[in-house]
């Protein structure tokens, strides 16, 4: 492991003032390198830059054009210009706003429950003890199940009301088995969500409390400050940037969570979110008008959620 | 360690990790026990926990009924395919925009990875016909390109925020010993750039090998992968427990043991650049 | 298994270097169900026979749908045979994306299909789809626990007979329920069921100039009557149970009742999976005395998409999975009782068949439904547990979110109602009705 070679950038991304163009010495010579440079490094950018442009713009501007457009395919397909009719439609449709609310609880139930439990683990596991590798690898391995497997899993096995596990507990403890899927229905696909995306929150959490000055913090506690006064001011802070990356990395997944849905509650019990909801208008009602539509709007959803997002990350990850 | 722990809270320590632990690989855990048992057992009450007849019928039924080996190497193909070709891509991209930053660079980073926003069930009809007219349904090479393209923000935030701390000194005593472009990348970035880029590769692979809605939407029979072998063992007739956590089994096996095997890489670099 | 695999191998081989350029591979998407992975498992008979090698994409009901959903509204080409059922095989063949099965020769025998099934798989008189088994819905009940309830089921019970029984048979600290009904959000699924046996309370989705009837007290008599039953006597979680879930809960002898596919009698009385497999007995599905009885007719059947190159191997497999030979094969393999039931009436004819218990009840239920006439009331639209329409499948799968929830308790049956029938007057609307 490269760790030690590692010790001066990381000192220099701390001081992060200090761009590095800047250390470079600025005589007239460099500058023409640095000119040459950039060319190279615009030419490197390229390929990536262009592929995923196409991958934007190809199918955003069929979106766009399909949004406008009555398109039936069982009824004929193309049955010509409709203007803002899907729109208006998508929207005023009663299931729209419960299934914006429904994707922000989730996602939202998600990152809590994540961040929260990963920091505890996180902290947990940096704690000396036996066997810490064999334990490192019990946590992460959700990480590894598909979607489909897990989400299959949890609603059979689990949270199945006669069979499932679950129920066998409650009724080992004399008490009628809840019926997950029904009666705490969002709380069970946070849940089974949750179990997937803990590993990721908590390995990216660990490495960061990992790397904490751990002197810092004996100093602290020479000083007499209590464990919560020592965790609020000085392992909170240090894990803020790694918080950071993992609500962002999350909520970009989380947005288009969809098998965990089909396979439980196939959106029933108010757990549509709007890329479900965009799915039944797609595929089971046959709308592709009314679902690109719909499309459209989780796409402004997202870069709502985006603009949001890159405020908190432009403040905490300079570049 | 500068100060010495008690034995006490060790040990304390120790039990609550593991008992964490092993709560949140139950499930995991479960389904691979109940893969060994019979149908009846799967569903036994009160459930059986270790103490029943071991048998790997499932598995026989399992295979007999789908040829698991074909499923399992197109999932390699194209999670390892869509892997390496995004890596292949985004190396030079990272490269530039670590150590030839502009003003733009955080932009486009953050540009990239809101393409990842974009929910995949509204484009479906679109990129299907693209596909039609491409001929690439049911390809392995279709997959590849399209997993590529999804995971591409991710490979290339990743390899740029370990490209970034590599310190910009080496890069400058190498330019005065007349290092071109491309020597910097090849003897000195990458050598040093390996421990990220293993652990981007491993993420990536474990991403696309679960990715679930395109490749089960852009296949048939010649390039599905395990995503579409679970999808004919959810919810058959009658009891199903048993089969189903064979089938399950035999979907994660693989990556999961990647994964085990390769954990310290992974961990190791899985930073986002999240620790300074 | 390998030697097996071998033979066919060599088998092929063999056919490959006799037949020439004629063997093809033809690749067929098809529902998880035990019938179709019976023929999966068959298919070397058809190789052997043929020459054409068989590539499966065996998938579950809601992935197999979207899937070649997809494929044939964007002709994809995907598939050489896809499984599709009596709603989509009428819609889809109209539109012109299925190849006709006019042609098929003299000894297929297509007249021995049952009419009932034929003519829903049918567009103007011509065949689109061959079915591979079909279905009616009656009652499965359990003959120990009515005789312990006290009571005897009649051959053609009603709605209150069953409801009396099914809460007498309810034992919930034994964990037997007296009815297992579907619940599970779904057109195919919990609004299969429902629309069915609002059939028989007189109730109907549309009138005649195509307007929703939700807000009738038709449908409310009906909504409430099931969820107050399933209340009573119905499993924990009902509202998560679609047949897949209801099977398993009758075969671990946990339903005293369960009203569904006649398909399902076959899994019921095999000793090897059910528990409770001698102790079935079989019943028309209740009526309230309006006239009609509520039950469905469904088929899956075997369809070819327009533009396939292999167009003729695809028939050829058609006709030899659908044929009266496949049913005897499968009787050779598997016994009389798995052969797929309810597509041919030489079955039925069949002295072989005639003693398996549950073959004449499921005659008697496929014969007496009427997709054509199904409702108390007219109706413009055809089929018994759907409206062959295109967008029916989107609205009720909504509708069915809606009363799974109100069966859940989460909402009133009023709220649900109200909601299904707004909702399906919006989406009328937007299809332009």
């Amino acid at each position: 492991m490269s760790t030690q070679p590692q010790q001066p950038a990381q000192e220099m991304a701390l001081g992060a003032t200090v761009p590095k163009a800047a250390a470079q010495p600025a005589t007239a010579d460099h500058q023409a390198g640095t000119r040459h440079a950039r060319t190279a490094a615009r030419l490197m950018m390229a390929p990536a830059v262009i592929l995923l442009l196409g991958w934007m713009l190809v199918p955003l501007t069929m979106t766009l054009y399909f949004s406008f457009k009555k398109f039936l395919p069982l009824r004929g397909g193309d049955l010509g210009w409709v203007g803002f009719d899907n729109y208006v439609r998508f929207v005023s449709s009663s299931a729209f706003w419960p299934s914006v609310q429904a994707t922000l609880v989730i996602v939202g139930g998600v990152l809590a429950i994540t961040v929260v439990l990963g920091v505890l683990l996180a902290i947990l596991l940096n704690q000396p003890m036996w066997g810490r590798g064999v334990v490192r690898i019990l946590v992460i391995a959700p990480f590894f199940v598909m979607p489909t497997v897990s989400a299959l899993v949890w609603k059979n096995m689990f949270m199945d009301p006669v069979n499932g596990l679950l129920a066998h507990v409650w009724r080992a403890f004399g008490a009628e088995p809840l019926v997950w899927l029904t009666e705490a229905s969002t709380q069970s696909i946070i849940l089974i969500v949750s179990w997937q995306w803990l590993p990721f929150a908590t390995l990216i959490l660990l490495t960061a409390i990992q790397s904490l000055d751990r002197e810092q913090l004996e100093a602290a506690e020479m000083d007499g400050a209590p464990p919560l006064s020592r965790f609020a001011y000085i392992t909170l802070p240090h894990l803020s940037r790694a918080i950071t990356v993992v609500v962002l990395i999350q909520t970009i997944f989380l947005l288009s969570i969809f098998a965990e849905i089909f396979v439980t509650t196939q959106g029933a019990f108010g757990t549509k979110t709007l890329t479900y909801l965009i799915f039944q208008r797609v595929l089971e009602s046959q709308n592709i008008g009314l679902g690109s539509a719909g499309g459209v709007y989780a796409i402004i959803l997202a870069n709502i959620v985006a603009i949001f997002l890159m405020r908190i990350v432009g403040k905490n990850l300079d570049a | 360690m500068a100060r010495a722990i008690t034995p006490q809270r060790k040990a304390l320590n120790t039990a609550l990790a593991w008992g964490v632990g092993l709560l949140i690989f139950f499930p995991i855990l479960w389904t691979i026990l109940t893969s060994f048992k019979t149908e009846a057992q799967a569903i036994s009450d009160p459930p059986v926990f270790l103490f029943f007849d071991w048998t790997l019928e499932n598995y026989s039924v399992v295979q007999e009924r789908s040829d698991y080996g074909r499923f399992l190497w197109n999932s390699i193909i194209i999670a390892g395919g869509s892997t390496l070709l995004g890596i292949l891509i985004a190396v030079p991209a990272a490269w530039s925009m670590a150590f030839v930053p502009s003003k733009r660079t955080k932009d486009i980073l953050l540009w990239m990875l809101s393409t990842k926003m974009l929910p995949a069930v509204g484009v479906l009809y679109p990129i299907y016909l693209i596909f039609i007219k491409m001929g690439l349904l049911d390809t392995k090479l279709g997959l590849v390109i399209v997993l590529m393209l999804i995971n591409l923000p991710i490979i290339v935030w990743m390899l740029y925020t370990y490209f970034k701390e590599i310190p910009g000194e080496i890069l400058e005593a190498a330019r005065m010993d007349g290092a071109g472009l491309r020597e910097e990348v090849l003897f000195i970035l990458t050598p040093m750039a390996i421990p990220g880029i293993a652990s981007t590769l491993l993420l990536n692979v474990i991403l696309a090998w679960n990715e679930a809605f395109w490749t089960l939407n852009l296949t048939a029979a010649k390039a599905a992968p395990l995503t579409a072998f679970i999808a004919s063992y959810s919810s058959p007739e009658g009891l199903f427990y048993a089969k189903l956590s064979a089938a399950s089994t035999m979907a994660i096996a693989p990556i999961l043991i990647l994964g085990w095997f390769s954990q310290k890489q992974l961990v190791s670099g899985l930073t986002f650049g999240a620790v300074k | 298994m390998f030697a097996r695999h071998a033979l066919s191998a060599a088998t092929a081989v063999s056919l490959l270097a006799a037949g020439g350029a004629s063997a093809e591979t033809i690749t067929i998407a098809t529902v998880n169900n035990g019938d179709m992975i019976r023929m999966q498992g068959l298919t070397d008979d058809f190789t052997e026979k043929t020459g054409h090698e068989v590539e499966w994409v065996t998938l579950e009901e809601n992935v197999l749908r979207q899937r070649v959903t997809t494929d044939i509204t964007t002709k994809g080409g995907q598939f050489d045979v896809m499984t599709i059922g009596m709603y989509e095989t009428p819609i889809w063949g109209k539109n012109g994306w299925l190849v006709p099965l006019d042609d098929l020769p003299a000894d297929y025998d297509a007249d021995d299909i049952l009419p009932a099934m034929r003519g829903g798989l049918s567009v103007d008189g011509t065949l689109y789809a061959a079915p591979f088994y079909g279905e009616s819905s009656m009652i499965m009940y359990r003959t120990d626990l009515m005789e312990q309830a006290g009571l005897e089921m009649p051959e053609a019970p009603t709605w209150d007979f069953v409801a009396e029984a099914a809460r007498a048979m309810t034992d919930k600290d034994a964990g037997i329920y007296g009815i297992c009904l579907r619940g599970k959000a779904g057109w195919g699924e919990n609004m299969a069921f429902l629309t069915a046996t609002a059939n028989a309370f007189g109730a109907r989705w549309f009138d005649e100039n195509w307007q929703p009837q939700f807000d009738q007290p038709e449908w409310k008599e009906t909504l409430e009557f099931y969820v107050n039953l399933m209340n009573d006597a119905g499993p924990p979680g009902a509202s998560n149970n679609g047949f897949n879930e209801n099977l398993s809960l009758f075969q671990q002898g946990k339903c005293g009742m369960w009203i569904d596919a006649t398909v399902a009698a076959s899994f019921v009385t095999n000793p090897e999976d059910s528990t409770v497999a001698d102790k079935v007995g079989f019943a028309l599905a209740p009526d309230t005395g309006k006239g009609k009885r509520g039950n469905w007719l469904w088929a899956w059947a075997l369809a070819i998409p327009a533009g396939t190159q292999k167009e003729d191997a695809a028939k050829e497999f058609i006709q030899w999975a659908t044929s009266k030979e496949y049913i005897e094969l499968v009787a050779e393999n598997e016994g009389w009782a798995n052969v797929p039931p309810g597509a041919r009436s030489s079955l039925y004819e069949n002295p072989n068949y005639k003693d398996i218990p549950f073959a004449k009840m499921t005659l008697e239920s496929i014969l007496s439904a009427d997709p054509t006439n199904p409702t108390v009331d007219p109706v413009p639209y055809v089929g018994v547990q759907f409206a062959a329409i295109p967008e029916f499948a989107g609205i009720a799968g909504q509708v069915g979110q809606e009363f799974a929830a109100a069966l859940a308790g989460q909402q009133s049956v009023d709220e649900a109602l109200a909601k299904a029938q707004a909702l399906t007057t919006d989406e009328m609307e937007a299809a332009g009705y």
